[in-house]
C-alpha cells in the first residue's frame, strides 16, 4: 500500500488515473451486488464471465473492437471539446445526423465505386460537423448555452433524421435497407484474424482520429488557440485569438468525430437504422468514456476498448444476466466520475497524512466546471 | 362547427393528462434551479417515479384487491417519493461534491432506464410492464357544467387535480412564503443569502428533492393517465419538460402555458390524422414532436443575451468566493 501513496505523491497527476480506475471499481461492484441480489448462486459466474467472457477467443475480441468503435469516436468528441472547455452533450445528435448523411450516401450514390465507402463516412462527418456547428454558433454568436441547445438539438435530430430517413431513403423501399455493399466499410485481413466477427476497419478510422486529435491538440498552434478560449474566453480574446471562430470550430470538429461514429455503425452489413423514439446511447456513453479517458485521446481509446469489453461481457452472460446489468454499470461508473473531484480530494489527504508530503492536486486543462 | 368542438373535447381529453405530467415534472426543474442546481435528470427522475408506480400497481395494488383510485394514488405517492430518494443522489454529488452537475444527472439519466428494463426483465421476462386499466372517473354534479364539466370533471384523472393543485401551492410557495424567498435568493446569489443567515446547502437539498418529488409524481401521472404499458421511459418527456422550463423562463405560470402548448403538440402527433381539419394538411408526425424542442432553440437564440436564468445557476457553492 505505501508504495502506491509515495508514487502518488512522488507523480501528483497519477491521481487522475487512481480515480478513473477507482470509478471502474465502484461500478463494477455495484453490479456485482446487484447480481447477488437478483441471483445469488449464479453471480460470481455470471461476473466472471462479463469479465473474462470477451477475451476468451479472437471471436469474441473481434466483437469488442466492433462494439469499441463508435463509442471510441464519440468518446473523442466529447473529450475533444472538454478540453476546449465546452460539454458536447450533442453527440448524440451530431451521430445521428452523421448516420443519416452516411446511410444517404451509402444507399443511394451507387455510382461512386471504390471510393464509396469513404465518401460516405466523410458525409457522415459533415452531417455532424452541421449539427455541432448550430451549437456552436448559438453558444458564441447568441450566448445560447451549449449544453442547453445541444439537448434540445438531440431530439430535433431524432425526429428530423427518422423523417428524413423514412422519405429519402427507405421511401416505400424495405425499412431494413441496408447501405450498398461498395458503401460497406472495407474488412480487409480483418476477418482472417477474428473470424466470425463483424470487424472492419471502423477501428483504424477511429485511432487515425485519435492520433489526428493528439496531435492538434498538443502539438499545434490551432490547438493552443482552441485550449485557451476553454480557459478564459476573455483573456484569450484579449490576447488576439478569434474567440468566437475559436469555439465554433471546436463544435464543428467535435461534431464531425460524432458524425463519423454514425457512419462507422450503420455503413456495415449487419446492422439497419431503426426508426423509434430513442436517442442513441453512444453519444452518452461516449461522456462516459472522455470521462475515464480523462479527456486524452489515448485514454478515450483505452476506455473505449475497456467499455467495447464489457459490453461484448454483458452479450456472453445473457444467459444469466439481463444484459442491461451492462447499462447500469455504466452509470455508477459516471456518477463516480462524477464524484471524481471528491475522490481526488481524499486521496491527496490519504498521501499527505501518510507520507508527510504535500500533493497538489493536478489542474486538468479546460476543465468544465 | 360541431365537429370541431368534438374534435377539440377529443384532444382535450389527451392533452390534459399530458399537460398535467409535463407540468409536474417542470415545476419539479424550476425548485431545482431556482436554488441554482441544474437539473437535466429530470427524464431519469420521471422513469424512476413511472416505474415504481407500475410496480406498485402491479404487485401491490391489484393482488390486494385496492380500489382503483386508492391504487392510483398510493401508484402517484410511490413514485413521487421514490423520486425524491432517486433525486438525493443528485442533490449529493451536486451540492456536497462540487460534482459537475451535467456528469451526475446524465449518469441518473442512464441508470433509470437500465434499471427498470432490467427489474422487468427479470422479474417478467420482458420489458413491458403492462398496468392498462382505466382510471378515469366521473365527478358527480360538476361534470354537468357546460363544456368546462366536460374537459375536467367527466372522466377525469385524480392526477389532474393533484397537478392544478400542485401549481397553485408552488406558485404561492415561491413567491408568498420565507421558504419560496429563501430558495430564489440561493438561486441567484448564494453568498449573499449565506451572510444573511440562510444555510445555502439545505436550501439547495430542499429544492433538489422536491424537484425529485414532482418529477416522480409527473413520471407516475404519465404513466397513470396516457402510458400505460410502461416499456423503461417515456421517449424523452423529461427533455421536454426541461424544454418547457427554458421557454417558460423559470416562472410557474408560464410552465403551465408552455406545458399546454406542448401537450397540445405531443398529442397531435398521434391523433393529427383523425383529426378533419388537421387530416388534410397532413404533416408528419414527426414534425410535430420537434416543434417543442425546435421552438425551445429560437427562444433561447433570441432570449440567451437577457435570460432569465438564475444567476449562481449550475455554480457549485464554495463559501470562500464573495
Amino acid at each position: 500500500m505505501n508504495w502506491i501513496l509515495n508514487f502518488i505523491a512522488k507523480k501528483p497527476s497519477s491521481i487522475n488515473v487512481i480515480s478513473s480506475v477507482l470509478a471502474i471499481v465502484m461500478g463494477l461492484v455495484f453490479g456485482l451486488i446487484l447480481m447477488l441480489i437478483v441471483n445469488p448462486s449464479n453471480a460470481l459466474l455470471g461476473f466472471w464471465t462479463i469479465l473474462t467472457g470477451p477475451l476468451s477467443d479472437m471471436r469474441n475480441i473481434g466483437f469488442l473492437i466492433f462494439y469499441s468503435t463508435p463509442i471510441i469516436l464519440t468518446g473523442l468528441s466529447v473529450a475533444f471539446a472538454f478540453r476546449t472547455g465546452l460539454f458536447n452533450i450533442g453527440a448524440t445528435g451530431q451521430l445521428t445526423m452523421g448516420a443519416f448523411f452516411g446511410l444517404y450516401v451509402g444507399v443511394n450514390w451507387t455510382f461512386l465505386g471504390p471510393l464509396h465507402w469513404l465518401v460516405a463516412i466523410l458525409a457522415a462527418a459533415l452531417g455532424g460537423a452541421i449539427w455541432g456547428g448550430i451549437t456552436g454558433v448559438l453558444k458564441a454568436y447568441r450566448n445560447v448555452n451549449e449544453v442547453v441547445s445541444s439537448i434540445m438539438l438531440n431530439y430535433v435530430a431524432l425526429y428530423l433524421v427518422n423523417l428524413l430517413i423514412l422519405t429519402t431513403i427507405y421511401g416505400g423501399r424495405s425499412e431494413a435497407l441496408r447501405p450498398a455493399a461498395s458503401a460497406r466499410l472495407p474488412v480487409l485481413f480483418l476477418d482472417s484474424i477474428f473470424p466470425r466477427s463483424p470487424i472492419n476497419i471502423g477501428i483504424f478510422i477511429a485511432l487515425i482520429v485519435a492520433a489526428v486529435l493528439h496531435v492538434i491538440l498538443n502539438y499545434t498552434t490551432f490547438g493552443y488557440e482552441l485550449k485557451s478560449v476553454g480557459l478564459s474566453r476573455s483573456s484569450a480574446k484579449y490576447a488576439g485569438i478569434k474567440e468566437k471562430r475559436s469555439i465554433v470550430m471546436s463544435f464543428l470538429i467535435a461534431g464531425a468525430i460524432a458524425g463519423i461514429a454514425g457512419g462507422v455503425m450503420y455503413l456495415v452489413g449487419d446492422r439497419t437504422f431503426r426508426i423509434n423514439e430513442q436517442l442513441l446511447e453512444q453519444g452518452f456513453t461516449g461522456i462516459a468514456i472522455a470521462l475515464l479517458g480523462l479527456s486524452s485521446p489515448i485514454g478515450v481509446v483505452l476506455a473505449g476498448l475497456f467499455y467495447g469489453s464489457i459490453l461484448r461481457g454483458g452479450d456472453a452472460a445473457q444467459r444469466i444476466f439481463r444484459e442491461e446489468i451492462i447499462d447500469i454499470i455504466i452509470a455508477v461508473i459516471i456518477y463516480f466520475s462524477a464524484l471524481s473531484l471528491f475522490t481526488k480530494q481524499v486521496i491527496s489527504n490519504i498521501v499527505r497524512k501518510r507520507t508527510d508530503k504535500d500533493v497538489d492536486l493536478p489542474e486538468k486543462e479546460g476543465d468544465v466546471g | 362547427m360541431i365537429e370541431f368542438i368534438s374534435d377539440l373535447g377529443f384532444i382535450f381529453s389527451y392533452a390534459i393528462p399530458v399537460m398535467i405530467a409535463l407540468m409536474l415534472v417542470s415545476l419539479g426543474g424550476l425548485f431545482s434551479e431556482r436554488s441554482g442546481v441544474i437539473n437535466i435528470a429530470l427524464d431519469g427522475i420521471m422513469i424512476m417515479g413511472g416505474f415504481i408506480g407500475a410496480l406498485l400497481v402491479l404487485y401491490v395494488g391489484r393482488p390486494l384487491g385496492m380500489p382503483t383510485q386508492l391504487m392510483v394514488l398510493m401508484a402517484l405517492i410511490g413514485g413521487a417519493v421514490v423520486g425524491m430518494l432517486f433525486s438525493a443522489a443528485h442533490a449529493f454529488a451536486a451540492i456536497h461534491m462540487n460534482s459537475n452537475q451535467i456528469i451526475s444527472a446524465t449518469a441518473l439519466n442512464l441508470f433509470a432506464p437500465a434499471l427498470a428494463v432490467f427489474t422487468a426483465r427479470t422479474i417478467g421476462g420482458t420489458e413491458r410492464i403492462n398496468i392498462t386499466d382505466t382510471y378515469r372517473m366521473n365527478i358527480p354534479l360538476l361534470q354537468d357544467i357546460p363544456v368546462l364539466g366536460t374537459l375536467f370533471f367527466e372522466r377525469a384523472f385524480l392526477s389532474t387535480f393533484i397537478g392544478i393543485a400542485t401549481l397553485i401551492i408552488v406558485t404561492f410557495i415561491f413567491y408568498k412564503t420565507r421558504l419560496g424567498l429563501r430558495l430564489r435568493s440561493v438561486g441567484e446569489n448564494p453568498q449573499a443569502a449565506e451572510s444573511l443567515g440562510i444555510d445555502v446547502y439545505k436550501m439547495r437539498y430542499i429544492g433538489v428533492m422536491t424537484s425529485g418529488f414532482l418529477a416522480g409524481l409527473g413520471g407516475a401521472t404519465y404513466l397513470i393517465s396516457f402510458d400505460n404499458r410502461f416499456n423503461g421511459d417515456f421517449l424523452g418527456l423529461g427533455f421536454l419538460a426541461l424544454a418547457i422550463l427554458i421557454s417558460g423562463q423559470w416562472k410557474p405560470i408560464r410552465l403551465f402555458v408552455f406545458a399546454l402548448i406542448f401537450a397540445l403538440l405531443r398529442v397531435l402527433a398521434n391523433l393529427h390524422d383523425s383529426i378533419g381539419v388537421l387530416s388534410n394538411v397532413a404533416l408528419p408526425s414527426e414534425i410535430y414532436r420537434l416543434m417543442p424542442y425546435l421552438f425551445t432553440l429560437i427562444i433561447l437564440a433570441f432570449f440567451s443575451k437577457e435570460s432569465q436564468a438564475p444567476q449562481a445557476l449550475g455554480d457549485a457553492y464554495d463559501q470562500e468566493k464573495r
